[in-house]
């Protein structure tokens, strides 16, 4: 198991590697020269000159790659162009108030998701199980902005339960906390609810229809004892891969989410640096945030075998 | 001709029958694109003309989606919004369709390449779609042009990866052995073969990717890197809007359920047609 966890991490190196390499190579996507781009409109030859130094972009192409290689391995992200702190810095104030609204998302979308789509398949063709699906199709087409600003419009604004925008941190208070939180949690967590709560139907009417299932009922165990213990259980391998691979989908609606909110998170951090043309902190928000990415999936390959011993690499 | 004789050729009744999704669907994406490419004849005016004394109004009989903080017409514009958005919508699908079929085709063939290039995929697919995007427009002048570049590089490698898994399972088949054993070569087996069993789950691929360029559109816009300012896009009309939420929320309101249901209606006709073909998936 042990063994197998290690390989499994040995394993991201070259996914990781090729995050870093794409991640510098979107310096050069235009023909024209970075240094010139980043600097903007109004920028003087000293400027560009600067930026240029700065960067590394003096530096044949060959050894631009390697050095950069070279601190991406030491966790060296480099300095920002717009404030000139480390990157690393920046991202470490900004990334607590991400965490804490993906977590309440997830939190949330698991929480409804996977119930409903319990629910639905156990009811199949009922109403119930049309409402479920009519919400995991449309939740799944909603812009999330626009979401946020239709639950701030009904709740803040209108009904006056919430806080327009804004954010408080955990140390300012845990009630003004989680009032801030709410709103964005929920606008974040409805795309991806949508899509939990389908894979969990399709993936418990493959199951529902096993023989053993039909025993279970049969022998007079409790709906619920059933559906939870024998066939959600057997499900749920699909329902953990679709967790995994939606956590993409739920980071770039963060950042549509914290525009919204006005939360200074990672994707406010992305979106001002983007402005800027920023491109140090650009860059080490991709890192950073893919190397997340990886992990997850990493730990759902492993949950895999928690859940199903049947499956040994 | 020939495709309006299809068209009459399909049993429209029994297709609502069984499909009534998809039809709503094609149905509420027709009248969207009517919208759009007609938009100066369904009682319109100059998406641009501002009218000082009537900033910030209200829907009413004249201003049917009010008026936005320079009195320039709300429903004037989001009808001309559809136009970006289905523009950027197919120009993404057919593009990166196109180009994730020719790599996919070549690197599902040819065992050496794919190890290799899998692993590439798994890196470019480990960096979340919408922050790619945004990080290539930052280095991109505003444009539509660009934002559809930017929205086809995320695509790529997933559609690679559908159309590899296909030709995995379809390079065992019979009909291609029997091929290679007439000594046919490799290109005209991937031609002619592989790619007709690959249409249908390319065409269900591709509704959901022409979806979420046209959701990936509007969130660019919105966060002031995608379609330049000056052109009403849903996203840029919902830009404008956000600082008068409390005050104008119809600015807000109607682009988006446009948006929302241009999204609703394109992922309808493809979970139609995914059944239809009998895609799995």
């Amino acid at each position: 198991m042990l063994a197998e966890v290690l390989r499994r991490l040995l394993a991201t190196i070259p996914v990781m590697g090729v995050v870093a390499l794409a991640v510098f190579a979107l310096l050069h996507v235009t023909p024209g020269d970075p240094a010139v781009i980043i600097a903007g409109d109004y920028a003087t030859t000293d400027d560009i000159a600067r930026i240029r130094t700065r960067l590394g972009l003096d530096q044949p192409f060959h050894t631009q790659v390697a050095i950069w290689l070279g601190r991406v391995v030491r966790g060296d992200l480099g300095t920002s162009i717009f404030s000139g702190l480390p990157v690393s810095t920046l991202i470490g104030q900004r990334a607590a108030t991400t965490i804490w609204l993906t977590l309440f998302a997830m939190l949330i979308s698991v929480g409804v998701g996977v119930p409903i789509g319990v629910v639905a398949a156990w009811r199949k063709g009922s109403w119930l199980d049309r409402a479920v699906m009519v919400f995991a199709v449309s939740g799944f087409s909603m812009p999330t902005f626009w979401l946020g600003f239709i639950l701030v419009y009904v709740f803040a604004i209108t009904a006056g339960w919430l806080p327009v925008q804004g954010y408080t941190p955990l140390a300012g208070g845990v009630s003004s906390f989680l009032s801030h939180l709410i709103l964005p949690a929920l606008t974040l967590s409805v795309v991806y609810m949508a899509l939990i709560a389908r894979m969990t139907r399709a993936s418990m009417l493959g199951v529902l229809d096993e023989d053993y299932i039909r025993t279970a009922f049969a022998k007079g165990l409790a709906p619920s004892g059933v559906l939870v213990r024998h066939a959600l259980k057997n499900a749920s391998l699909p329902i953990v891969t679709i967790i995994g691979i939606g956590f993409a989908l739920l980071i770039g609606g963060a950042v549509v989410t914290e525009s919204v909110f006005a939360l200074p998170g990672l994707g406010r951090l992305t979106v001002d640096a983007i402005v800027r043309r920023d491109y140090p902190v650009i860059q080490g928000v991709l890192l950073v945030v893919s190397g997340v990415y990886v992990m997850i999936n990493l730990i759902v390959d492993v949950l895999y075998v928690v859940l199903d011993p049947r499956i040994r690499y | 001709m020939a495709l309006l004789s299809a068209l009459r050729r399909v049993a429209w009744r029994r297709l609502l029958r069984r499909q009534p999704t998809l039809v709503i669907g094609l149905a509420v994406l027709l009248l969207i694109l009517a919208g759009g490419v007609l938009a100066p004849v369904w009682w319109t005016g100059d998406p641009q003309q501002m009218r000082t004394a009537q900033r910030l109004q209200p829907p009413s009989a004249v201003r049917w989606f009010g008026s936005d903080h320079f009195g320039r017409d709300v429903y004037t514009r989001t009808l001309y919004g559809a136009r970006v958005s289905l523009v950027v919508g197919a120009a993404v699908a057919l593009v990166s369709l196109a180009l994730g079929t020719m790599l996919g085709l070549v690197i599902g063939f040819y065992r050496r390449l794919d190890a290799v290039m899998m692993r590439v995929m798994d890196g470019l697919m480990a960096i979340p779609a919408i922050l790619l995007a945004l990080a290539l427009m930052a280095m991109l002048r505003a444009s539509v042009r660009n934002v559809i570049i930017a929205l086809v590089i995320p695509e790529i490698p997933r559609v690679i990866r559908v159309v590899r898994a296909s030709v995995l399972s379809l390079r065992e088949h019979t009909m291609v052995e029997a091929a290679r054993a007439l000594g046919v070569g490799t290109p005209r087996i991937l031609v002619l073969y592989i790619l007709p069993a690959l249409v249908a789950p390319l065409v269900v691929q591709a509704t959901y990717v022409c979806a979420s360029a046209i959701l990936f559109e509007a969130y660019l816009s919105f966060l002031g890197a995608g379609t330049p300012p000056h052109i009403p896009s849903w996203g840029n009309i919902m830009a404008e809007g956000k600082t008068y939420v409390q005050l104008a929320f119809w600015i807000i309101l109607f682009p988006g359920l446009f948006l929302a249901l241009t999204v609703l209606a394109i992922n309808l006709v493809g979970d139609g047609l995914r059944d239809l073909l009998k895609v799995r998936g």
